[in-house]
């Protein structure tokens, strides 16, 4: 299992389009994808349960990754959060 | 009485109804057959998403884009394996019915939206409560209290609307919304003013206070909501009304008239259009051509590529329906936000700037020739002409061009009729295209200037994000000298220019753009009449002192003065 602590940059936070493109993203993964914020753990395949944390600019989180293409997929994802969505 | 706010103008005496929510008991029930419930589900997930699919498509035709925009967000979420998987899950390992476990799973995720401050998440609980609600319903078979076929005119009192609810009422009879929940921004409230019927929302107490059938006076404007008025009131209001209508009515006198300044100088009022349903309400108010014919939406309605033979009926029937007005038929502007499922276009991080339109119709050539020999073999019956979106270079209108050249020579092989001087325009949403204007001018035989893009693009604004929503506006003196050049360039080329955006219509620019010389406005065709009677009692050489509003730097002052030349 990977674990890894970012920050989320871009200014939206995880609203509609972000949550959606980190959704797809995690769904190519065979990896389960949880996320983290303070006590809450969410399934990251999940659009529903990743918008209930509402995630805004500046939130940190906790994506653990855990399967056979976890190096790929924790790769893929912090990039998408890192680069702030490309907003 | 009782005082909420007016959010849609208008006043309406009529016979109130009460929409309540539809009203179902879950009950919690031990289930032995867990695949004849899971079955259930599957079965309900399908009607959900049909249901659904064809919400969007009717509010998308009947109201707009943005506002059917809601239904996709749901879809989204019955599109959520996790979701979907968490309810399964219920069924089978606690052996409860199928709708039980829909409430469970959805209320555990209510609770925790509900628990955030964040007033863009208590929307997505609303949504997700939305949705929920329609899957039950569909799982138990409960048809909601319908409001589909109305026989009389009616006020609906609710609490709240959600969407779904307002996409499927009958609109030829409601006459007024008055609902307990809502503010000017909320849904009701939007659709209210696009269908044109008064609303008046936030009175919260409303349902303790009507019944049935009793008699209302709504003022759309001021917020005042009169329950069994005296006949006083009701002759006062009966007045006010009059009044409104007879300004309304005055507006329809202009229906029929050609447009036209006081000293003579003409312009064309046309439409912008989605569906051939648009088409009659273009006719009935008086639209003097088609300004805008999104294509898009006939692509989105279906689940494989529109074929040629679909096309060119579909572009036949609007040329006819027109008879020789003009009719612009803006290729397919897909990609980016608009998705197509059956297209696969990969998600990318800024659709907005990405593989889109006439970017995506160049590198897929099938798809656009299907439809550019559809539109050619349609010109035969009608003045027909092709618009490309999203110009940003010069070798992708020649590019564009050359295809229909290769076309209109195996039209011509195969001894088929198209009309030969048929006019290609392009769009000017990109500020590149508008600096450009003077060489593209060369090139075609018109433009449009679609201002909702380019404001977003020449002042990198969003439009959908309320957080900078104060910088996007079209008074924006860049956004307006760009205009003006685009119009200079195409007159110096002599070709005409329309413009299609929501600045179309906007009145208090009105005169300004009459002042730069726009040939052509196009506009949502329940907007014509009242601009119509706004230029036919303008003096154009009178506007032209206008144009010295290109010299100010601010908005602000901008707005002041056409503000001012209103006035008077």
């Amino acid at each position: 299992m990977i674990k890894e602590s970012m920050t989320l940059i871009n200014e939206t936070g995880l609203h509609a389009r972000p949550a959606n493109l980190f959704v797809t993203t995690a769904q190519k993964f065979k990896s389960t994808i949880v996320i983290e914020k303070d006590a809450t753990k969410i399934n990251g395949k999940s659009m529903i349960e990743l918008l209930t944390l509402g995630l805004t600019k500046g939130t940190s989180i906790v994506i653990s990754v855990d399967g056979e293409d976890e190096k790929e997929a924790i790769q893929e994802l912090s990039s998408l959060v890192n680069s702030g969505f490309g907003e | 009485m009782l005082f909420g706010k007016g959010v849609s103008a208008g006043i309406v005496i009529g016979t109130g109804k009460i929409k309540r929510k539809t009203i179902y008991e879950i009950t919690t029930r031990s289930i032995t057959n867990i695949d004849e419930e899971i079955e259930k589900i599957n079965q309900a997930l399908l009607k959900s998403k049909t249901q659904l699919k064809k919400i969007y498509a009717k509010t998308k035709a009947e109201i707009g884009e943005n506002e059917a925009e809601i239904f996709n967000a749901h879809l989204a979420m019955l599109n959520d394996q996790v979701y979907i998987d968490g309810i399964i899950e219920i069924v089978t390992q606690e052996k409860t019915n199928a709708e039980n476990a829909v409430d469970l799973v959805t209320n555990k995720y209510m609770d925790l939206f509900n628990k955030m401050d964040d007033p863009y998440l208590k929307e997505r609980a609303i949504d997700l409560n939305d949705v929920s609600m329609r899957l039950i319903k569909n799982i138990m078979g409960v048809e909601s209290s319908d409001f589909s076929n109305l026989t009389e005119d009616i006020i609906i009192l609710a609490d709240d609307l959600t969407p779904s609810d307002t996409a499927q009422l009958d609109k030829k009879h409601v006459i007024g919304f008055i609902t307990e929940e809502g503010g000017k921004t909320s849904h009701t409230a939007i659709m209210a003013r696009t269908l044109e019927i008064p609303a008046v929302v936030a009175i919260s107490d409303l349902l303790t206070h009507v019944k049935d059938n009793d008699t209302i006076i709504m003022d759309g404007e001021s917020g005042r909501v009169y329950i069994n008025p005296d006949s006083q009131t009701q002759e006062i209001y009966s007045e006010k009304r009059c009044m409104f209508l007879k300004q309304k009515e005055m507006f329809k006198r202009y229906v029929n008239l050609n447009t036209k300044t006081k000293d003579d100088k003409t312009f064309e009022l046309a439409s912008n259009i989605g569906t051939l349903s648009d088409l009659d309400l273009a006719i009935e108010n008086g639209s003097e051509g088609i300004g805008l014919f999104r294509t898009e939406l006939f692509y989105l309605d279906k689940t494989s590529l529109p074929t040629e033979e679909e096309q060119f009926e579909i572009y036949k029937k609007i040329a006819v329906k027109m008879e020789q007005k003009p009719v612009v038929i803006r290729t397919l502007d897909i990609g980016g936000d608009k998705e197509i499922p059956y297209l696969n276009i990969p998600k990318e991080m800024n659709p907005f700037l990405g593989f889109r339109a006439i970017r995506f119709c160049l590198e897929r050539q099938d798809v656009f020739r299907t439809q550019l020999r559809a539109l050619l073999r349609a010109s035969a019956y009608g003045n027909i002409k092709i618009m490309f979106p999203m110009i940003s270079s010069m070798h992708e209108l020649l590019d564009a061009k050359k295809i229909i050249e290769e076309i209109e020579h195996d039209l011509d092989k195969e001894k088929i009729l198209f009309n030969r001087n048929i006019e290609v325009g392009m769009m000017i949403e990109i500020p590149s295209a508008a600096i450009m204007s003077d060489q593209f001018a060369k090139e075609v035989d018109f433009f449009s200037i679609g201002t909702n893009d380019l404001i977003q693009y020449t002042v990198a604004v969003d439009r959908g994000n309320t957080m900078i929503s104060n910088l996007y506006t079209e008074f924006n003196p860049a956004v307006l000298r760009l205009i003006n050049t685009v119009i200079k360039n195409a007159h110096h080329e002599g070709i005409w220019v329309g413009m299609c955006g929501e600045a179309a219509s906007n009145s208090k620019l009105l005169p300004l753009l009459i002042a730069m010389g726009l040939d052509e406005f196009s506009m949502n065709s329940s907007m014509i009449p009242q601009i119509r009677c706004a230029i036919n009692n303008m003096t154009y050489h009178e506007t032209k002192e206008l144009l010295n509003v290109l010299d100010l730097s601010n908005s602000n002052d901008i707005i002041k003065i056409l503000d001012e030349f209103s006035k008077k």
